[in-house]
């Protein structure tokens, strides 16, 4: 078994109103960032998971999502990124 | 009658609701989250409050609690279940209502009376109501916009499941009632089976006149004389 970081982003479906996104617009453009033409707000979620390989860590955290990380009826989700941690430590 | 009252870490409204059914003379049971027992309650109420401080998303850890479990097997089998607040919240999560509350459009947290229009009484709840009467009832969260697909909206208004709108109070104007934000200015809902309720306000805050209302106890009333058509014990 390994040890896989994974970095899963959540965002808000493209239909969702996003008032704290437009608030985040608001303030950029108030700070003089004129061209900032639109902000939504989503979560950043860090894992480690245990798996045999990549692949495995990556479909379980399909699960995870479709779980409990998103909430289908608002929210779409990404695996963003998925790097082997701490190999030598989980070999020994 | 006896009201089941769950507690998770970070409910707030669980001791108003036991004194709201104690002035009927109903008897409140604390149901604690981490044990899968309904104490024999013949009605579940989920009070408002920050579960598990509104972790993730508001509501989405209650739904891993024992105690849902055994309040999912109890909706199931026609038992009624009053969620209001972060009790509509969890109810959403554990998919025993459809949509979901998002942040209020305003992203202020709201805490004053409201108007609420009843748009059905073919519901244990609102059996006691007339359709387009006026309730007032506090609300008081942050996350309260519901947020649905159209098609769900539909169905639900198509089933005559939206039980209460957000309303102008008495002498406003029809228009920009909601305090959220809500689609089509949704407060309340039922399930399919019409046993469940989620709503945003707090009825269990509204049952004294010192409070400004007593339109909460309606719904008491209402669920006391449904339960007592099915036959349960009445106090």
């Amino acid at each position: 078994m390994s040890v896989y970081a994974i970095d899963v982003v959540v965002r808000l479906k493209p239909v969702i109103n996003d008032p704290q996104g437009l608030s985040v617009r608001h303030g950029l453009r108030a700070l003089g960032f004129a061209e900032v033409r639109q902000a939504r707000v989503g979560k950043f979620i860090e894992l480690e998971v245990e798996a045999a390989s990549e692949s495995g860590a990556r479909e379980r955290v399909v699960e995870m999502c479709e779980e409990l990380l998103r909430n289908p009826v608002i929210e779409d989700y990404s695996i963003e990124a998925a790097r082997a941690v701490d190999e030598a430590a989980a070999a020994s | 009658m006896r009201f089941g009252i769950a507690v998770f870490p970070g409910t707030w409204s669980d001791r108003d609701w036991a004194h709201a059914v104690s002035l009927d003379g109903h008897e409140a049971v604390m149901l604690w989250h981490k044990e899968a027992d309904l104490r024999g309650a013949d009605c579940v109420i989920l009070p408002g409050g920050f579960s598990y401080g509104d972790h993730l998303r508001c509501g989405a850890i209650a739904r891993f609690a024992p105690l849902m479990a055994v309040v999912a097997d109890f909706a199931r089998e026609g038992g009624l279940v009053l969620g209001s607040c972060n009790g509509f919240q969890i109810l959403c999560e554990a998919h025993l209502l459809p949509g979901a509350l998002l942040r209020n459009e305003s992203l202020e947290f709201r805490c004053q009376p409201q108007a609420l229009r009843v748009e059905t009484t073919a519901t244990p709840f609102t059996a006691g109501c007339a359709v387009g009467e006026l309730l007032s009832m506090p609300v008081a969260h942050g996350e309260g916009r519901y947020v649905a697909d159209v098609a769900t909206l539909d169905e639900l208004e198509a089933q005559d499941r939206v039980i209460f709108r957000y309303a102008p109070a008495r002498d406003q104007r029809a228009a920009g009632a909601s305090p959220n934000g809500s689609q089509r200015d949704i407060a309340g809902i039922v399930n399919g089976a019409r046993n469940v309720l989620g709503m945003m306000p707090h009825p269990e805050r509204a049952c004294e006149p010192l409070l400004g209302s007593s339109d909460g106890l309606r719904l008491i009333r209402s669920v006391v004389a449904a339960l007592d058509a099915r036959g349960a014990v009445a106090v």
